[in-house]
C-alpha cells in the first residue's frame, strides 16, 4: 500500500510490522514522531508492545538490553545527544550479543547545541559493535528496519543494528512509501526464537558477568568474527527480502559507477542530491558515478573497491569528522584500499548541501591539488 | 518463622570472609525462590558471584553496568510481562554507590513508572569494591580513602542519605529499611515485598569488614550494634503507613557502635557526641 509519510513514519510502521514485544524510549528531535507514533501504535492496540516511557536514553537502551536479555524482540529509537548518553550501553549491548534493533535521527552534536541534521551522532558510535545502516529515502528506512532485525537476529551475527535516517531532512519529510502487507512481513521475519542465552527461571543462566584476562579478548574477537561474517549475512537477507518485496539491495549501492571516471562516495538522504547531479552531468556526456554506503558497520570495503577501483578519482563526502584528521568515512577508504581520493566535509549542523556544491566537489576533485587536505564544502569564509 | 532449606546462591564465591552482602542476597533468595530473575549493578556483589565461566547464581541473572540497575529491571519485567510470565518475580541487588548516587535516577524511573519488581539496595556505606571510597550513604564521620580523615578533616562532614525515605516519596506501595543481623525482619519483609503489586524497596544494612575495619566474625555483631544503638532503624512504609518493625529495650551508647570500627577511630569525643545527639534526635522524633 503507497502512502505518503515521512522516514519517521516510515520506520515506525516497520516496527509495528515487526512486532517487538518491548518499546523502551525516550523522546529527543528530531526523533520524537517515532515514539509519538509507537506509542498511539500501542495505545490503539494496533501494536502489542509494553512500551516503556523511560527517564532517559541511558535507560531506554538500559531497559531494551534487559528485555532482549528475556529472548523478546525489542526496539527502541534517539537521535544525536541521545546516542552520545547510550554510548556506554551500546558496547554492553554489542558485547551481550543482544539483537536490539534501533532507530536513529541523525542529528549533530553539541556544543554549540543544533537540532539538525549531520551524522556525527552514529559514526561516533562506529567501534561500539552495532552494525549501521544509513537509509537515503523514507522507503529504505522501512525497509532497513525489517532487514536489520533479521540481521541480527541471525545466529552467526547476534549484534545489534542501528538504523540511520537524517534528521529532519528524512525524519520529517513525507514521500510516497511502500508499507508491506502484516502477511508478506511474517513470512520474511518470523517471531525470534532465542537459541543463544535468555533470563528463564527454568534454565538458569548469568549474563553480563565479571570476565578477567583469561576470557575477555576472546569475547571480543568472537563480536569481530561476527561482525565479519554479517556481510554475507545481510546479503543473504537482502536477497529473501528482494524475493519477497521485489526491492533489491546490497551493503552499498551503485548508481552509474560503470564506466564513471569520478565516482561520489556518500552516505544517507545527500545521494538524492548527488543522484540528481549525475543525472545532469551523464545527459551532457561526462561521466559521473555516486556509490552509496548502506552499510557502514560492517564496512563493506571489497564492495567498495570494486565499485570504485576502475574510477580515475573519487571524492568521499562526509557529513562528519574526526577532528585532526578529517571526515571518517573517507579515512576509512583511504586506510583499506589503494584509491585516488579527496574528502570532503559538508552538511554539519544542517549547514544546506546543494547542487551547486555538488559541482564544487567534482572540480576540486577533477583538479586536486593537496589530497590529504580536508576540504571544507560551505564554509562561509572560503566565500 | 520458616526459613526455606534450598539455597540459590552458592558458596565458594569470591567475597571476603564476614562478608554482610552476600549473606543478605542468601536470605532474600531464600524468601524469592526459584522463580525469580535477579538483576545486578556493577558493585562487589556482581564481582565476587560471578567470575566467568563461574556464577553463585541458581537463578538467572544478568548485570549490565553500574548506574542502570533499574532501568534493566524495568525491562527484564516489562518483557515477562509481556510473555505471559506474570509469576516471575524481578529482585535488584544494588550497592548503596548504584543506589545513593550513580543509579538513582535510574532506580527513580522504575520507581515512578510503577513495575512490579523489588530493589533491594546493599549498603555498605562506601564503594567497597574500589577501596572504601566514600558515597552519598557514607556516614557522618567516617574516615573513607576520598573522605580521609587528616590534620584538617575528621572524615565525611555530611550526614548518610536518607533513600528510603526518597524512595517513599515516590508512593511506591512497600519501603522498608532492614538489617542482615535481623533475618527474620528483612526475610519478612523480603517476603511482603514479593506479594505487593507495584515496586518494593528495601534498604538492607550490611557490615562490611573490609571496609569499616572490624574482625570477620562480628559482622553479625556490628549490624546488631548499628540497630540497638539507633545508627541504623528498622522500619516499613505499607501504602503510606510507617511503622517500626523493631525498637532496642534500651538504646545502647553510639559510641559502642563507633569505637568498634576503624573508619570511626579517628574521632574525638566533640564529634562523637555530635553523633549521639544526631541520632537522639531521629529516634526522638520517632519515639525510640
Amino acid at each position: 500500500m503507497l502512502k505518503v509519510i515521512s522516514a519517521n513514519k516510515a520506520l515506525a510502521e516497520a516496527v509495528k510490522l515487526a512486532k517487538p514485544k518491548v518499546v523502551p524510549v525516550y523522546p529527543i528531535t528530531p526523533q520524537t514522531t517515532i515514539s509519538e507514533y509507537l506509542a498511539s501504535f500501542v495505545a490503539d492496540g494496533e501494536l502489542k508492545a509494553e512500551y516503556i516511557m523511560v527517564e532517559s536514553e541511558h535507560s531506554a537502551i538500559s531497559a531494551a538490553l534487559g528485555a532482549s536479555g528475556t529472548g523478546v524482540r525489542v526496539f527502541t529509537a534517539t537521535s544525536s545527544q541521545g546516542l552520545a548518553l547510550m554510548h556506554e550501553i551500546l558496547f554492553a549491548a554489542a558485547g551481550l550479543r543482544a539483537p536490539i534493533v534501533m532507530g536513529n535521527a541523525n542529528r549533530a552534536l553539541s556544543a554549540p547545541l543544533s537540532i539538525w541534521n549531520d551524522q556525527q551522532d552514529s559514526i561516533s558510535q562506529r567501534d561500539s559493535g552495532w552494525m549501521q545502516f544509513f537509509a537515503e529515502n523514507a522507503q529504505e528506512a522501512l525497509d532497513f528496519i525489517l532487514q536489520a532485525y533479521r540481521i541480527s537476529e541471525d545466529q552467526d551475527v547476534l549484534l545489534p543494528s542501528m538504523v540511520c535516517v537524517d534528521g529532519f531532512i528524512l525524519t520529517h519529510t513525507v514521500e510516497p512509501v511502500d508499507i508491506p502487507s502484516q502477511e508478506d512481513v511474517d513470512k520474511f521475519l518470523p517471531p525470534y526464537q532465542p537459541t543463544h542465552s535468555y533470563l528463564d527461571p527454568e534454565h538458569p543462566m548469568s549474563i553480563g558477568t565479571f570476565t578477567d584476562p583469561d576470557y575477555y579478548m576472546d569475547a571480543r574477537y568472537d563480536m569481530e568474527v561476527a561482525m565479519e561474517g554479517a556481510v554475507d549475512v545481510i546479503k543473504k537477507v537482502n536477497k529473501e527480502f528482494e524475493e519477497v518485496f521485489g526491492r533489491k539491495y546490497d551493503l552499498v549501492e551503485k548508481y552509474k559507477c560503470e564506466d564513471a571516471e569520478i565516482i561520489l562516495v556518500a552516505m544517507g538522504s545527500i545521494c538524492g542530491t548527488i543522484k540528481a547531479v549525475v543525472d545532469d552531468l551523464r545527459d551532457k556526456g561526462e561521466k559521473i558515478g555516486l556509490l552509496k554506503v548502506i552499510a557502514f558497520r560492517p564496512f563493506p570495503r571489497e564492495d567498495i573497491y570494486n565499485a570504485v577501483k576502475n574510477a580515475e578519482r573519487i571524492a568521499v563526502l562526509d557529513k562528519n569528522i574526526s577532528m585532526g584528521i578529517g571526515g571518517v568515512l573517507f579515512n576509512e577508504i583511504k586506510a583499506k584500499m589503494d584509491v585516488d581520493a579527496s574528502g570532503f566535509i559538508l552538511g554539519l549542523g544542517g549547514r544546506d548541501v546543494s547542487p551547486e556544491d555538488i559541482l564544487k566537489i567534482i572540480e576540486k576533485t577533477r583538479n586536486p591539488t593537496d589530497t590529504h587536505k580536508i576540504n571544507w564544502i560551505g564554509i562561509k569564509e572560503e566565500e | 518463622m520458616e526459613i526455606p532449606e534450598e539455597e540459590f546462591l552458592a558458596p565458594g564465591h569470591r567475597g571476603c570472609a564476614g562478608c554482610g552482602a552476600t549473606i543478605g542476597v542468601r536470605l532474600a533468595l531464600k524468601m524469592l525462590g526459584k522463580n525469580t530473575v535477579a538483576v545486578s549493578a556493577t558493585g562487589c556483589l556482581e564481582v565476587i558471584t560471578t567470575p566467568y565461566p563461574e556464577t553463585s547464581w541458581k537463578i538467572p541473572w544478568i548485570h549490565v553496568a553500574f548506574e542502570n540497575a533499574g532501568a534493566v529491571a524495568s525491562g527484564v519485567e516489562r518483557a515477562l510481562k509481556s510473555q505471559g510470565k506474570d509469576d516471575v518475580t524481578v529482585v535488584t541487588f544494588a550497592g548503596d554507590g548504584g543506589t545513593a548516587d550513580i543509579g538513582l535516577q535510574s532506580l527513580s524511573g522504575a520507581m515512578e513508572r510503577g513495575h512490579n519488581l523489588i530493589y533491594i539496595c546493599y549498603d555498605n556505606e562506601a564503594y567497597m569494591n574500589t577501596g572504601v571510597q566514600r558515597s552519598g550513604a557514607t556516614p557522618y564521620g567516617a574516615s573513607t580513602t576520598t573522605s580521609p580523615h587528616g590534620k584538617e578533616s575528621f572524615g565525611e562532614d555530611k550526614p548518610k542519605k536518607n533513600i528510603p525515605m526518597i524512595m517513599a516519596a515516590h508512593g511506591v506501595p512497600y519501603v522498608a529499611t532492614a538489617s542482615i543481623s535481623y533475618p527474620e525482619d528483612f526475610m519478612k519483609k523480603v517476603k511482603k515485598a514479593k506479594e505487593v503489586e507495584g515496586p518494593a524497596y528495601i534498604h538492607l544494612h550490611q557490615p562490611c569488614t573490609t571496609g569499616w575495619g572490624f574482625d570477620p566474625s562480628q559482622t553479625i555483631e556490628l549490624g546488631r550494634l548499628a540497630v540497638e544503638t539507633g545508627s541504623w532503624i528498622l522500619y516499613e512504609i505499607e501504602d503510606g503507613e510507617f511503622n517500626i518493625t523493631y525498637r532496642p529495650m534500651q538504646r545502647k551508647p553510639v559510641n559502642t557502635y563507633l569505637e568498634s570500627q576503624k573508619r570511626f577511630k579517628h574521632l574525638k569525643d566533640e564529634e562523637k557526641q555530635k553523633i549521639q545527639e544526631y541520632v537522639d534526635q531521629v529516634c526522638a522524633e520517632l519515639k525510640i
